[in-house]
């Protein structure tokens, strides 16, 4: 199933003409109309009459998370204020939120790569998508709505939450298609388990997974206990929200819908382009964009690019999975640490809920990890040193994975944060100063 | 006769072992015997109750770890060295003792203990072979 064959099964050759063409054109606009990027090209000492190639690109500076938020709210905006349909909010863990700014135009682009993900994603005229994403300021929400409308499918704007409503509509519905964050989609058939639902009742056959990092392991999870094929979606608000790239039922990797987002891979220490393949920092501009044109975002994820054919018969590049961000990458005596390598161990222990929490402290001057888990009936004994035995054992699990030693200590059930957005699972508590 | 035992996992944190016997007391369920294994990061809360099915679902419904297994609850004659002849009888039969704690009620004038073999079967052929008195079930509810 592919929504729009001509975009997305395009020839590399006719694709970068496109590119190159519309990349000319937001340059020059953002240029002209953005004071932001006007003052900082020419610091550079560039013009936008320098960009001849793709490949030029590499000599414009660089927006960050930082500029955004500096320019809150509507300083990035290169439309007057009165062609601005819509707003919607990032939020940041400091400070100002980042506004991002849409016009008709947009939301009709906007709306036209979510059809593009959700038909990736098997979801079709005739599927009825329960949208479990929240609607709001938030991004999910709205991209997953204006998709669905755009495909013609019938929408359930249902929202994050009311897990018990979330259950009643799944099965009076008959749902065909979920969209919702992967450790809503964990938790969800959590609760379809202990209140015996029957999985084959249900007439899932697909589900959207986004807005926060998962794994593999995880995947298989979802989709033993919701009975559906789970598939990854990317994007972010800056940019334009989720639909900058989607996963299609091969599984190896995400269609980056590279006609109206372009993406470059970085080292993000030394800032310089890396090749097919390798691993950096995800950096996308914005090809088509009116509301808001956004040159060169550093988007601090963790991917890399692959341009082989897919078999699905697209021609997109496909990005890894978010296999971490610069900024969640841990750093534990010199190691560097991802929460998902953690969480890859723990779902390989059979009784074992995926729900953790990571706690970093530096008690003496030496980097301490402590991993909480959830203790379950398949782990728990009446003995002290059989359950002293289980911990050691998810210590050494953990412990091949990273390479480090940890302290891992059991709680009680649903002690630590289930959430509906994105999952809190690392506390760093060392004092940097 | 084996013994149903439920143990309770309890995180190291303020009011869960309150918690525990409140929502136990709750339902009406009366302990016969308790003790608790206490570690520096976790504690496992040992319980005798005559309705075992019934606090195991309280438990779990109030997000509890609950395990159920067997123990073998003896009569000590209440003595000096009573509880020493019990244990002794296991010492001979090279049989592990895992933890043994004491109930809270009599019977008579002896005291009743609860033990935990590494096997259980086994402690329990021992002891009946040695005469000691292995109780019932319903002789411990009943108590
Ligand atoms: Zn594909």
């Amino acid at each position: 199933m592919i929504w729009n064959k001509e975009a997305e099964c395009m020839s590399r050759e006719d694709k970068e003409s496109l590119q190159l063409e519309r990349l000319k054109e937001i340059v020059s606009t953002a240029y002209k109309k953005v004071p932001y990027y006007q003052e900082r090209f020419k610091k550079a000492g560039i013009r936008p009459e320098d960009i001849q190639s793709l490949g030029d690109l590499e000599k414009l500076p660089f927006t960050t998370k930082t500029d955004l938020r500096d320019a809150y709210p509507f300083g990035m905006f290169a439309v007057p204020e009165e062609d601005i349909l819509e707003v919607h909010t990032s939020s940041g863990t400091t400070g100002k939120p980042t506004v991002s700014g849409y016009t008709k135009k947009d939301l009709e682009i906007w709306g036209e790569v979510m059809a593009r993900a959700l038909n990736m994603a098997l979801a079709e005229k005739s599927d009825r998508i329960q949208n479990c994403y929240g609607y709001g300021l938030f991004t999910g929400g709205l991209g997953v709505h204006y998709g669905s409308q755009q495909l013609g499918a019938t929408v359930i704007p249902i929202s994050a939450g009311n897990t018990q409503r979330q259950v009643e509509i799944l099965q009076d519905f008959k749902t065909s298609v979920i969209t919702c964050t992967p450790s809503y989609a964990l938790y969800l058939g959590e609760v379809l388990e202990k209140q015996g639902v029957d999985i084959k009742d249900l007439n899932l056959k697909s589900g959207v997974f986004g807005a926060e990092m998962w794994t593999e392991e995880m995947r298989d999870e979802i989709e033993k206990r919701l009975g559906l094929l789970a598939l990854n979606i990317y994007g972010l608000t800056e940019i334009i929200g989720p639909g900058v790239a989607q996963e299609c039922p091969e599984k190896n990797g995400l269609h980056i819908f590279e006609d109206h987002f372009y993406p470059e891979i970085i080292n993000p220490k030394t800032r310089e382009i890396l090749g097919e393949g390798e691993k950096g920092e995800l950096v996308l501009t914005t090809l088509t964009r009116e509301g808001m044109p956004i040159i060169r975002f550093r988007t601090k994820d963790i991917t890399a690019l692959r341009y082989d054919k897919c078999s699905c018969g697209r021609t997109l590049v496909r990005m890894d999975r978010i296999t971490g961000r610069t900024d969640d990458m841990l750093k534990i005596r010199g190691v560097i640490v991802f929460p998902s390598q953690i969480e890859r161990a723990l779902l390989k222990i059979e009784g074992l809920d995926p729900h953790y929490q990571i706690i970093v402290t530096r008690p003496h001057h030496l980097d301490e990890l402590e991993v909480q888990v959830e203790a379950s009936p398949i782990l728990f004994s009446d003995e002290v040193k059989h359950v002293e035995e289980v911990k050691k054992m998810i210590e050494k699990r953990i412990n091949s994975e990273i390479g480090l030693r940890v302290n891992v200590t059991l709680v009680e059930p649903e002690s630590l944060p289930r959430s509906e957005g994105k999952a809190v699972r690392v506390i760093d508590k060392r004092n940097f100063d | 006769m084996k013994l149903k035992q439920i143990s309770i996992f309890l995180e190291n944190k303020k009011g869960r072992l309150k918690k525990a016997i409140h929502v136990l007391s709750q339902s009406k369920i009366n302990i016969r015997a308790l003790s608790i294994a206490d570690t520096s990061e976790f504690g496992i809360l040992r319980l005798i109750v005559p309705e075992v099915e019934k606090a195991r679902a309280i438990l779990e419904k109030n997000q509890f770890v609950v395990k159920v297994n067997d123990v073998i609850a003896v009569e000590v004659p209440d003595k000096p060295g009573g509880l020493d002849s019990i244990l002794d009888i296991l010492h001979q039969a090279d049989i592990n003792v895992e933890y043994i704690y004491a109930f809270v009620e009599k019977k008579t004038d002896n005291a009743i203990v609860v033990i935990r073999t590494e096997n259980i079967e086994e402690g329990l052929k021992t002891l009946k072979k040695a005469n000691a008195n292995v109780l019932s079930s319903e002789e411990v509810y009943n108590l």
